[in-house]
């Protein structure tokens, strides 16, 4: 029987790897991933969970350590975040175009400098090409599902690609929530044991990494890219049988109150929470407004999000972070792309807000559902504005 | 006191293994003392073996898509961290044979890099692959300097020698550090097994692969590789260059056995370090002082070790 | 080190780009690269097997008599046989054309 218990995120989640029988977790601390590697530890150390906890020298190594485990077919597992993911940088690029299958749950976390350990989503946003699969949670119990629905997708043999679960750090994975913890059995039936199309073994000698001269290059990168976009289907698929077996349902693109809105608010994580509360409150003050909720952002989900707009025609987009030079945030430009020149589109209006642990208030979404419908009526000069920041 | 070693008899000239784990068809330069090593390697650890190889010659040579010379399961994943890739492989193994899921007839694991890769780039990653534990040997390929790029000096390349980033020219006369003791800083983390080989010595060079894949922890294996492209050496003396280096002390044979020094081959004739700069180009510019200052600073080293040895 | 091996469609490349295919690099011909090559004295030859030691390119093999022949699918002309023979028995002559 599954058991709905107050417990930390981080914790959560560590019991949802623990659950999923991960075999191998290379670990390096940073805040605020530390609980979850912690917790781990601790579940192995108390024989809780059969695994090696590989308490590695930096997250390099972390990540380079996976690539090794997963090659050699083991289930693989591994906690980042901001500074940590960025100096694997280079292995997550690796690990992907060699289809290594690992989850990496990603406290998201502002990028130094200043050096902040609060929350926004720069750190992820700068891996954003690495072609792992990226998800987001918006809550305790998303992370848990989430987690559990990528080991499930990244050992799918159509798959075979390393899948990043982003969290919010200290939003999400400090605070304690009422979450469903499944049960092992249900656990069992949805993830069955990984067993790779090919790895390191004596039996069957292959080489992997090898040189890939010009004449070759092209054709492997778009081979990957094509495993990207077929990724889709099987995620889908995933959380189809996530909801027969555990009662719920996840989409890519997720819709709130959407139905007439004239305005539709887009954001990624937890902040979106916030978001459904601000568009109850404008709902209850007479506005059409509405929320949609990126929940799968590589690949990503093009049609559903077009399907998800429908007929509005204001969007107004919330980036957590600020690519300097940049004509807009990741989001705003993606979206844009989405919608270039395609009749009927909606305008887009791109935001910035939440930078390094700032607040997104319910009035702040207020803020930005009337400057979006003003933008609407007179095209603003910038492309994306910063909300809330002082100038002097 | 290594149990494993008690029972291990040594190769011999007349029963080197025939197998070859590595194919012909590398790309490897002609007389490449590297590679004749790395085939060394592979012929001491035979097929039972996971090799986790850093960026670099080897790699590039044994692998160019869709050709490998590896007839035994290999990764190569980047430049520095073989030896994380090697505690991954080693920990899943590790893992799955007490899970039941694949055999629990051991395998060995090999990590294997060049002299950058793992005394300058991948110095964090050996150190932490070290003291985790983990059971490994990990080799490096030591041609003092970064050849696969195109000779740039590394921590290993010897003092005064002339490499693309140590020209001598008018402030300067080469290399102006002397050589990193990467085996130093292997001992330095108490691990069971360290060891010099060259390949002129194959049996020896074969004996101490084998020893450290023997050993349960981690090993370490540090390996003279001349390399006749970058050294502007003939491709022909590759054998003759290694044997010199330890004839004249320049590189010295010793194992360390759980702290213990233990010199393989007393050099109680030594050749004058001129004799081993002959025929190398990377040396040519080299004036008497600089000769000299090395051939007391080669003494001085090797009296340290004949001290180490003696202490243990 | 171009070869119309690799010319593989993104379809047909393989998973990874792993090679399936242990040792395939046998394949390719490096005796190509050579200008000069072994030739060895059975006389003075004592099949001490030094020659196949130190061969970088494992271009040696044994025959039945137990002299060791020279595979020039790969032999790259280094010299260093030649060169370690304890017998002086292998001499390097230049390749024709």
């Amino acid at each position: 029987m599954s058991k709905r218990v107050g417990i930390e995120v981080s914790i959560a989640i560590a019991e949802a790897v623990g659950l999923a029988r991960a075999e191998v977790i290379p670990a390096y601390p940073i805040t605020p991933q530390t609980h979850i590697v912690e917790h781990l530890s601790e579940m192995v150390a108390n024989a809780e969970l059969d695994a090696e906890f590989v308490p590695v020298e930096s997250e390099h190594a972390a990540m380079s350590c996976c690539c090794g485990s997963s090659a050699a077919g083991a289930r693989t597992f591994t906690s980042s975040s901001a500074q940590g993911l960025s100096l694997m940088s280079e292995v997550l690029y690796i690990a992907s175009t060699m289809r290594l299958p690992m989850v990496m749950v990603v406290a998201n976390r502002a990028m130094s400098a200043p050096i902040s350990i609060w929350n926004d989503h720069q750190d992820i946003m700068i891996q954003r090409d690495t072609g792992w699969i990226q998800t987001f949670a918006e809550n305790g119990q998303e992370a848990v599902d989430l987690t559990l629905h990528a080991f499930r997708v990244s050992e799918d043999r159509n798959v075979s690609l390393p899948i990043m679960v982003n969290i919010d750090g200290f939003t999400l994975s400090h605070v304690i929530e009422p979450i469903e913890l499944p049960d092992q059995e249900d656990v069992d039936r949805f993830l069955p044991p990984f067993k790779p199309r090919y790895k390191l073994d004596p039996r069957r000698p292959i080489t992997m990494g090898p040189v890939g001269i010009p004449e070759v290059y092209t054709e492997a990168k778009v081979a990957h890219d094509m495993a990207m976009k077929k990724a889709k289907r099987y995620i889908l698929k995933a959380w189809n049988e996530f909801e027969e077996i555990f009662g719920r349902k996840y989409n890519p693109i997720e819709s709130y109150r959407t139905e007439d809105a004239e305005v539709l608010l887009v954001t990624m994580g937890s902040i979106s929470e916030t978001a459904m509360t601000a568009v109850d409150t404008m709902r209850d003050a007479g506005q059409k407004v509405g929320l949609l909720r990126i929940r799968l952002w590589r690949p990503f989900p093009g049609q559903e999000f077009r399907r998800a707009v429908g007929k509005t025609k204001i969007l107004a987009v919330i980036d957590r972070c600020l690519p300097p030079g940049a004509l807009c945030g990741p989001v705003g430009a993606e979206l844009r792309s989405l919608f270039y020149k395609i009749p009927g589109s909606p305008k887009i209006f791109s935001f910035v807000a939440g930078l390094g642990g700032r607040d997104v208030t319910v009035e702040r979404f207020e803020e930005i559902v009337d400057k979006a419908r003003a933008f609407a009526k007179k095209r603003p000069r910038e492309l994306y504005e910063v909300i809330g920041v002082r100038e002097k | 006191m290594i149990p494993e070693f008690e029972k291990f008899k040594g190769f011999k000239a007349k029963n080197l293994p025939k197998e070859e784990p590595l194919s012909p068809g590398h790309r490897g330069c002609q007389g490449c003392g590297e590679v004749l090593a790395l085939r060394m390697v592979m012929k001491a650890l035979g097929k039972d073996v996971i090799v986790c190889n850093a960026t670099g010659c080897m790699e590039i040579i044994t692998s160019p898509y869709p050709h490998t010379a590896w007839r035994v399961p290999w990764i190569h994943i980047a430049f520095e961290n073989a030896a994380s890739v090697a505690s991954g492989v080693e920990s899943a193994r590790k893992v799955l044979a007490r899970k039941g899921k694949i055999p629990k007839k051991h395998v060995d694991i090999l990590a294997v890099g060049g002299d950058g890769a793992t005394g300058d780039i991948g110095l964090q990653f050996i150190s932490g692959a070290f003291e985790r534990g983990h059971d490994f040997l990990y080799v490096c390929l030591d041609n003092e300097a970064y050849m696969n790029t195109g000779v740039q000096r590394s921590g290993c390349t010897p003092y005064g020698a002339m490499t693309t980033t140590s020209p001598p020219g008018k402030k300067s006369f080469g290399q102006v550090t002397w050589k990193k003791n990467v085996p130093a800083i292997a001992v330095a983390h108490n691990i069971p097994y360290v060891a010099t080989a060259s390949p002129a010595y194959f049996l020896d060079l074969m004996n101490k692969v084998k020893k450290a894949a023997l050993v349960k922890g981690p090993a370490y294996v540090h390996i003279y590789s001349p390399c006749p492209t970058g050294w502007g050496s003939a491709g022909e003396r590759s054998i003759e260059i290694s044997r010199l280096a330890v004839e004249t002390k320049v590189f010295p044979l010793y194992e360390v056995i759980e702290g213990r020094y233990i010199i393989s081959r007393k050099i109680t004739k030594p050749k004058p370090v001129t004799e081993y700069f002959k025929g190398q180009r990377r040396f040519r510019h080299l004036d008497e002082e600089h000769i000299e200052y090395i051939q007391r600073k080669v003494d001085a080293e090797y009296e340290k070790l004949l001290r180490l040895a003696e202490m243990s | 080190m171009a070869n119309s091996d690799a010319i593989v469609g993104w379809k047909t490349i393989t998973f990874g780009c792993h090679i399936l295919e242990p040792g395939n690099a046998a394949n390719f011909r490096t005796g190509d690269w050579r200008s000069q090559r072994p030739v060895v004295d059975k006389e003075k030859c004592i099949k001490c097997g030094m020659c196949w030691v130190f061969c970088p390119d494992m271009a040696y093999n044994q025959d039945e008599e137990g002299y060791f022949v020279v595979d020039l699918e790969y032999c790259k002309g280094c010299g260093i046989c030649a060169h370690e023979c304890p017998k002086d028995a292998i001499t390097m002559v230049p390749e024709e054309g």
